[in-house]
């Protein structure tokens, strides 16, 4: 009698391999590491800029609107938060919850873009730009860049809606989904310690 | 399927209500005032953690290959190191 048995053909994907993992696209990561030597170098030269320019910096800091950048900070930090709950309704297969995460993450981060722009109102009606000071050229310079990306985060938080809402996103398919939650939080990161050196620490 | 790498959303949300009075904390040293060189210290202490859970947790690099987490908190390492030198040196001024 016959006891041995061929393996059947594998008909399902295999089983997940448990050890490290890198969540989302290769290339991301590669684009997320340029864009933090980048701010690295602005945080450098502001820092140091600042060493030679105390007593400037210190009066023109306390000019900026610190309620402001603190709650840019909760809503970013929110929107992080959501973009983490969208991924693990993803991983569950809740393609509508995932959606509506990713919608609430739209929505502060949108809150980021409105505060800003107030911020950036008041500062020309007080004549500020990138040549009155050294301080205002950094403030400007290093909050609208990093101000861009928000935008673009933006852009790539709602092609993640409309994926997520067409249930593109499971088990498996994740990684469009974790390559732009990558993206936002880096951006995230960066404003974490853009606000205390450039908002508070003096 | 990948293996679940971004937590719960119960440690998710603790995270993000600890970042969130983290916030609330740094906010109100700022608020006050001069923060002075160990406010500047706690400062940068509590912004470093927040910086780390991000990394971390929500980018979920805690379970990445190891030269990815090096690199990324090496960089923030680097970052608060050149922040701090500069601030020692403008305390010299």
């Amino acid at each position: 009698m016959e006891t041995s048995t061929a393996p059947l053909p594998a008909r399902t994907a295999p089983a997940p391999v448990a050890g490290p993992r890198l969540a989302g696209d290769l290339a991301i990561w590669f684009f997320i590491l340029a864009e933090l030597l980048a701010f690295g170098v602005f945080f450098a030269a502001y820092a140091f800029t600042r060493a030679n320019h105390i007593e400037l910096f210190n009066a023109e800091q306390a000019a900026l609107n610190r309620n402001a950048g603190a709650l840019n900070t909760v809503l970013l930090l929110t929107a992080s938060y959501f973009v983490v709950r969208a991924v693990q309704a993803a991983e569950r297969e809740a393609a509508r919850p995932c959606a509506n995460w990713l919608l609430g993450a739209i929505l502060t981060g949108f809150g980021f873009i409105v505060v800003k722009l107030g911020e950036y109102a008041a500062a020309f009606e007080h004549n500020i730009s990138l040549s009155s000071s050294p301080f205002h050229m950094f403030y400007l310079s290093l909050t609208f860049f990093h101000f861009m990306h928000v935008i673009l985060g933006l852009v790539i938080l709602v092609a993640m809606w409309n994926g997520a809402r067409q249930g593109r996103y499971r088990p498996g398919d994740m990684n469009g989904l974790e390559t732009g939650a990558a993206y936002w939080h880096m951006v995230d990161l960066v404003w974490l310690i853009l606000f205390p050196l450039v908002y508070v620490i003096h | 399927m990948s293996a679940n790498v971004h937590g719960t959303p119960r440690s998710s949300t603790i995270l993000w209500a600890t970042l969130l009075l983290a916030t609330l904390l740094t906010w109100s040293m700022g608020a006050l005032g001069e923060t002075g060189r160990w406010g500047v210290a706690a400062l940068a202490v509590i912004s470093f953690w927040k910086g780390a859970v991000i990394i971390l947790d929500f980018m979920a690099l805690r379970h990445a290959p190891l030269l990815w987490r090096a690199i990324t908190m090496g960089w923030m390492i680097v970052v608060w190191a050149v922040i701090a030198i500069a601030y020692i040196k403008g305390l010299a001024q």
